[in-house]
């Protein structure tokens, strides 16, 4: 214990990427995630997420939890814990899943990279050793380790995020398809990257020693100094994937572990993740309690909003009628859309309701009055920003 | 002869509380107090010139927010303040500091193992969902379960319902908490033995039992239950000492008229044609009153203060065999300046907090085998606070003044009873301990005051010096609290009640017991319910 | 091909119970027992050249509704009669002898007390009674007959009157300690009566919440908690049990060691399809039956894989630590206790209530206590082929020694132990090493490596409050059936629990006909 700093327990760890992030954060705007320093924004929210929306910006992901999971059972162990089937997960693959409680309440969600026959990578947004490790017990041949501070990790995302990276001299970066890892071999160690995101655009994800993250930045920031590079925060992150209408914890879903109330937590199939939980693989935890949601269906359903007006709905609750007598769910996230034009909204919903009318009730300040407004909602089916270059192979370089 | 509506024999916090409701329904009430000061537990005294010592409770987080804000103890000069995380001491050199930050406590527990700094979340989301559904009993009177009165039934109904809402999974998690063990408990979250001997401590403080008894979980609950604003187990201090807290429930049953007379032991109730006429006092005199109250605990109050031929059969022998074991020490001490404890960082905020010296479980619990061998450990556990870094009014200015709670201390040793050098020398004990952590300690002491299970009993009338008038074993829980059958408040002499922690909900300054007993007592005297039903927090 | 209808997996009296039931129902079953013989810690084993014993020395109580229902007398089964005495060694020859109604060696207040006490004991152990031979309700979905059981068992609590019931409530949860304090004033009665409440579980007299309704169970049996010795010995049972079960068809094949439980895993979900044998033989079956521990079932033969990781944790955390070790004595002759007409019953070296605390405290932090506390008895003296004529057999319960020593089971370890308890009983019985012609001790953990029980556990898990009734072994597993379809327990891991009175197998056996 350091009792030379007499704060030195109350501080916050510090990304490899804080000398240059520190430079860049002229707004000081910083808050904390999973006990690092984090930026909230650099300079301006609105200007990032056009950064990443128009050109290109990275996001610090050193803060999110990875975990390397080795051995000869490590395929067994994951299969047993997601609800994915994780033999379908080719080499150099990456899959987005989810796990669950015995109950087949969510947990959490998170990425599994197939890094070998025998290694993976598991990534998620908080911390999950002690699941991990529970879900260890009683295979024999499987290590967990907690790497998310061995790693330098990059998001790097935007229409020019391509380009910035063959720019950068990453040859076979183009033949890189959604969900792929490439490897290059960079200053004597190896340089992952995946062609992943969190913005529902073209955008990939680096990943590199530690030692050599700040080299890593440098290098990308020189590459990417035509094309508009530039760092984002969590607040322009939060915009860019609601757009993309992906789940958040504490917003969309609350992690089952830390739920003391009954049930208040989320199933898979109320996410509209039931896509992702595969009774054909074999078992899983929580599989017959999401066999039984399934035929029952769910109570509430995870629904994405376009919603009359411009005012975002947040923390509106959802009617059925106008008069607002008949509550049905609530908005977990909402905003207007600077891309879309439109006033979006993801809302838990209660599933019988689904077909029927929607109506939003909005309070909002203007000058110090506040005001309530009811206003229509128009489910939408797909996400509200899918542009094609994120599906593209090559992807175009701008 | 004076005569009154209802006496209330000690004027402890739930006495004070209990008179204070009855008095605001209208009553015409008396406080008696054996002791020249009120308070009981809950007190603060001048025993060195310039500092107040808390000498019995030294921190509240039980105490209802609903009783508080109901009888408007703020304007009767309370201020709860939360104090800030507890600085852990291992057998050597290791420290767990609870910071209060979330990212730094979360780092600080990843340091000692990064397992068990994510299983606190679960720790901490179970035991919040344990808590809550105690919580919502705190200020309801137990239903008899043997009887099918409707309001028995209406709340036993109350309960099922209330326990079904925690769904299948977690009313198994429930019945297993509640039985079993602390180290067991906590060998289901954690896996190292500093973070578990942190954890556990609140598992034996006040109990004749140890880490590893069953039963010991929900002495851990019963103290991580209660809150400060909402944020479930958060302590806090009262401005002014302990004392404070009955001072203002005292100011509150003055307003509404209510009458305390301190230096009038109680030496018999009075009872005619089985029903409590009144009290005679040491001195002699006799006062009457339609209903009497006992703040007393259940053993000293049908053993000691009443006559065993006015008791119904079997009362006697069930009082005296109510648990109610001596298990604490306390060592109060005035200090000229502030401690440095080695391997802590002079962060001021830390030092706003409290110390656990709680070594390991192994110690914890070779403490506890000591206790029951009847000797004190060379090694005993010890919670302490520095309430003076927080308080101006507890201590002059640069000066300090530290609250250790010691577990275990025997009220009866193997080798005879206590005496003066005894005491002195289990003092000795604790503060050879703190200097262990704290060099230059000894030298810091300005006064210092020696409690054993013997000083408890004899001075605020604690049989046995047990914190909670009683143990919080499930066999004195709840409806079995006293003993079966009385569970109500209700006693079995007629006009007779009984208002402390050894009733329902038991031990901790929650004033929980009293209010609970006026509510009983109004109720019999057909008067309107003054006492608040539920707590007002939604969780 | 052999299509079984049921594997039970291992002959001990619950697998034999559940077998014989099975087959009785029109069943075609298989049972499979790693040792050589049926009997699990029932089975005798010759301990020394010509002298045998078994792990459970005496029976309190075998049903007599299972009894019954197998006809176990036809098949040569014979409780014994005169069931053994509790005898409180006293140093100063003060002997305390327990009896059924009566206990000598006390005062008269204590008498007394003894016939009021055991009368109220007997009372509640009554009204749990019924429970022991039922299925326990699960909580959740709230079934007709789950929603009766719980309005039966809180009837038959109500049943038992107003003050009754209260005193119930509270006694229920007492430590064995505290209800003793209330009753009695000889330390040593003390000690014999909480004795019943104690040993096999890792409770001390201190121990709140369960050593109470231990001592209700045992007292609720039909041996009314006293013990005997059937004509040969624990194994005359489990001999009558094996003949039943293989008259009613069942097929017992002994010295085969299951090593997995085959699971199919595939789109329909899971369902135990038979059984793997350590030598690597498929045995396919309708259901798997496994009347091994929890821990072993499901972690080692089921496997994780199949299992969700919630209940894995659960089945993992159960207590099933043994804190018994088993002391075996070839003696030429009958060893002579001082004070003591002869040496029958089954006799408590435990002087008082402390002495059992105080030896617990040791096996707390992994050691042994240097004043080990026991039951023992001379099984011999009821069965005459155990030892060679006019030679004997002494069988001691050791307590408290743990499974897990710290630093590990050496010989050396195991010798102290043998010594320091063999050093103790001849403090009662002065001479006794001179008669002593073999010995073995056997710790928890050679009860784990001989017999296949998790850390030697005699109950195969804790009894204890928060592993009993509707939670025993866990919830999800609790009405014999598991979260895999078609593998079911019949084990004492599961309601009612441990000792040798077989109602583990028949509440399975009854569950699995329905």
């Amino acid at each position: 214990m350091d009792t030379t700093d007499r704060f030195s327990g109350e501080r916050l760890k510090l990304s490899p990427f804080y000398p240059r992030q520190e430079e860049l954060n002229v707004r000081e705007a910083w808050s904390s995630w999973n006990g690092y320093k984090f930026a909230e924004y650099y300079y301006d929210t609105e200007f990032e997420y056009f950064c990443v929306r128009n050109l290109c910006g990275t996001y610090d992901i050193c803060p999110m939890q990875k975990y390397e999971i080795k051995g000869r059972d490590a395929e067994t162990m994951l299969n047993r814990m997601v609800t994915r089937d994780v033999r379908k997960i080719g080499l150099n693959r990456v899959a987005y899943c989810v796990w669950c409680t015995d109950e087949g309440r969510m947990i959490d969600d998170g990425t599994i990279f197939r890094l070998a026959e025998d290694s993976f990578m598991l990534t998620c947004g908080s911390p999950c050793t002690a699941w991990l490790e529970m879900s260890a017990f009683g295979f024999g041949d499987v290590t967990v380790t907690d790497i998310t501070d061995e790693l330098s990790a990059l998001s790097l995302q935007g229409p020019t995020s391509f380009a910035v990276l063959k720019k950068m001299g990453l040859e076979g970066i183009e033949t890189a398809k959604p969900f792929d890892i490439k490897l290059f071999p960079y200053h004597g160690e190896t340089l992952m990257v995946s062609r992943t995101g969190f913005t529902g655009d073209l955008g990939y994800e680096l990943w590199v020693d530690r030692k050599l993250g700040l080299r890593m930045w440098d290098e990308l920031y020189a590459a990417g100094a035509d094309y508009g590079i530039q760092p984002y925060g969590e607040a322009a992150t939060n915009m860019a994937r609601l757009e993309a209408a992906f789940i958040m914890p504490a917003m969309e879903f609350n992690e089952a572990l830390r739920t003391v109330h009954f049930q208040h937590d989320q199933t898979p199939f109320e996410l509209g993740l039931g896509w992702l939980v595969d009774f054909k693989k074999p078992h899983f935890s929580g599989r017959a309690a999401l066999l039984d949601e399934k035929l029952r269906g769910p109570a509430y359903t995870l629904t994405k909003l376009d919603i009359e007006g411009n005012r975002p709905a947040e923390a509106a609750h959802i009617y059925s009628n106008r008069r607002c007598t008949r509550e049905i769910g609530y908005v977990t996230s909402a905003m207007w859309s600077p891309a879309v034009k439109a006033n979006i909204a993801l809302a838990m919903i209660e599933t019988k309701h689904l077909d029927g009318p929607l109506w939003a009730e909005i309070y909002y300040e203007k000058e110090l009055r506040h005001h309530s407004r009811v206003v229509r909602c128009e489910k939408q089916k797909k996400p509200f920003w899918t542009p094609a270059r994120a599906r593209a192979t090559p992807p175009p370089e701008a | 002869m004076s005569s009154y509506d209802a006496i209330v024999i000690g004027a402890g916090h739930n006495g004070l509380t209990n008179a204070a409701y009855l008095a605001k329904a209208g009553l015409k009430v008396l406080v008696v107090e054996k002791n020249d000061y009120i308070g009981g537990a809950a007190v603060s005294r001048e025993l060195q010139e310039g500092w107040q010592y808390s000498s019995c409770s030294y921190v509240c987080s039980m105490m209802r927010q609903a009783i508080h804000r109901d009888l408007d103890l703020s304007r009767h000069g309370l201020l709860l303040v939360p104090y800030l995380g507890t600085v852990n001491f291992g057998d050597g050199d290791e420290r767990l500091l609870a910071y209060h930050d979330e990212e730094a406590a979360h780092l600080e527990l990843k340091r000692h193992s990064p397992h068990d700094a994510d299983a606190m979340h679960r720790f901490q989301t179970d035991l919040t969902r344990y808590s809550q559904l105690i919580r919502k009993t705190l200020l309801r009177t137990p239903p008899d379960p043997t009887s099918f009165r409707p309001r028995d039934i209406m709340e036993l109904l109350f309960l099922a319902r209330t326990f079904w809402s925690l769904g299948e999974k977690e009313i198994y998690e429930y019945v297993r908490f509640f039985t079993m063990s602390a180290a067991e408990f906590l060998d289901d979250y954690f896996e190292n033995d500093m973070i578990k001997a942190a954890m556990a401590s609140p598992g034996i403080i006040g109990t004749a039992l140890g880490v590893y008894s069953p039963g010991s979980s929900y002495i851990l609950l019963h103290h991580v239950m209660g809150d400060v604003d909402g944020s479930i187990g958060a302590w806090g201090l009262a401005r002014g000492g302990m004392g404070a807290i009955s001072h203002s429930i005292a100011s509150a049953l003055k307003s509404y008229d209510g009458e305390i007379r301190t230096e009038a032991g109680v030496q018999k109730v009075l009872v005619e044609d089985r029903k409590a006429v009144g009290v005679v006092l040491e001195n002699g005199d006799e006062i009457r009153s339609d209903i009497v109250v006992s703040n007393l605990d259940a053993k000293r109050t049908f053993t000691k203060i009443m006559d065993k031929a006015d008791l119904p059969d079997g009362i006697y022998e069930k009082a005296k065999n109510f648990k109610i074991r001596g298990s604490s020490g306390k060592v109060n001490i005035a200090l000229s300046g502030m401690p440095k404890f080695t391997g802590v960082p002079d962060n001021p905020y830390l030092n706003r907090g409290g110390q656990g010296f709680c070594g390991s479980l192994e110690t914890m619990e070779r403490a506890y085998d000591c206790w029951k061998r009847g000797r004190w450990s060379d090694d005993p556990f010890i919670e302490s606070v520095i309430p003076s870094a927080w308080d101006p009014t507890v201590a002059p200015p640069g000066k300090h003044w530290m609250s250790n709670f010691i577990q275990y201390c025997p009220p009866k040793l193997a080798d005879g009873p206590w005496t003066p050098e005894k005491r002195d020398a289990f003092g000795q004990t604790v503060i050879d301990k703190l200097e262990r952590y704290s060099p230059g300690f000894k030298d810091l002491i300005v006064h210092m005051e020696v409690r054993t299970p013997h000083e408890i009993e004899n001075e605020i009338g604690l049989t046995e010096g047990n914190i909670f008038q009683g143990e919080l074993t499930i066999d004195q829980l709840f409806f079995n609290r006293p003993f079966p059958g009385y569970g109500q408040y209700r006693m079995p002499v007629k006009n007779l009640y009984m208002s402390g922690s050894s009733t329902h909900p038991g031990g901790g300054v929650s004033a929980a017991c009293g209010a609970n007993a006026a509510r009983e007592i109004l109720m019999d005297l057909k008067r309107p319910n003054t006492v608040p039903e539920d707590d007002f927090y939604d969780e | 091909m052999d299509r079984y209808d049921s594997i039970i997996v291992g002959a001990g009296h619950n697998g034999l119970v559940c077998a014989a039931l099975l087959a009785r129902g029109g069943q075609k079953v298989l049972v499979l027992e790693a040792a050589a013989a049926p009997g699990g810690l029932a089975a005798t084993r010759e301990f020394h050249p010509g002298y045998t014993a078994s792990v459970a020395h005496s029976i309190s109580g075998f049903s007599a509704a299972v009894s019954r229902d197998l006809e176990l007398s036809s098949y040569g089964y014979n409780p014994g009669e005169n069931p053994l005495p509790l005898i409180g060694l006293s140093e100063s020859q003060e002997h305390v002898t327990v009896s059924r109604d009566s206990v000598s060696g006390v005062s008269d207040a204590d008498s007394r007390a003894y016939r009021d006490y055991r009368r109220r004991m007997a009372k509640f152990a009554d009204a749990l009674k019924p429970f022991w031979s039922k299925t326990m309700p699960r909580i959740g979905p709230g079934s007709l007959r789950d929603l009766l059981t719980f309005a039966h068992m809180g009837w038959s609590i109500r049943k038992l009157g107003k003050s009754d019931m209260q005193e119930f409530m509270r006694v229920a949860s007492l430590p064995a300690r505290d209800l003793m304090e209330e009753q009695f004033s000889s330390e040593l009665l003390k000690a014999s009566l909480s004795w019943d409440g104690l040993i096999g579980s890792r409770m001390a007299p201190r121990s709140p919440n369960s050593s109470v309704l231990m001592m209700l169970y045992r007292m609720a049996e039909d041996g009314r908690g006293l013990h005997s010795i059937p004509a040969g010995g624990a194994s005359g049972l489990i001999a009558a049990l094996q003949r039943c079960a293989e008259a009613a068809g069942a097929e017992i094949r002994c010295g085969t060691a299951v090593r997995k439980i085959a699971v199919d895993g595939g789109e329909s979900g899971l369902t135990a399809t038979g059984v793997t044998t350590a030598a690597g033989e498929q045995i396919a079956a309708e259901r798997v039956v496994s009347a091994a521990d929890p821990q072993r079932t499901f972690i080692d033969l089921v496997g994780v894989e199949h299992l969700d990781i919630g209940f894995t944790n659960r089945v993992r955390r159960l207590r099933c630590d043994g804190l018994v070790g088993k002391l075996h004595l070839a003696l030429d002759g009958v060893p002579e206790f001082t004070g003591l007409d002869a040496p029958r019953g089954r006799l408590l070296i435990a002087p008082n209530v402390d002495a059992i605390e105080f030896a617990y405290d040791d096996s707390k932090y992994g050691s042994c206590s240097a004043e080990p506390v026991m039951e023992l008895t001379l099984p011999s003296l009821c069965d005459s082929s155990l030892a060679p004529a006019g030679s004997h057999v002494l069988s001691a319960h050791v307590m408290y020694v743990p499974a897990r020593l710290k630093g590990g089971w050496t010989d050396a370890a195991r010798q102290a132990i043998c010594e320091r308890s063999i050093a103790r009983i001849e403090r009662y019985a002065p001479g006794i090493r001179d008669l002593i012609v073999g010995q073995e001790f056997l710790t928890p953990a050679d009860l784990e490596s001989d017999y296949r029980v998790t850390g030697g556990h005699w109950h195969h898990t804790e009894f204890a409050m928060d592993q009993m009734l509707m939670m025993r072994p866990t919830y999800g597993a609790a009405q014999y059936r598991t979260p895999v379809p078609g593998l079911f327990l019949c084990g004492a891991g599961c309601h009612p629990g441990g000792d040798l009175n077989g109602l583990a197998g028949y509440n399975a056996a009854r569950e699995i006909l329905e």
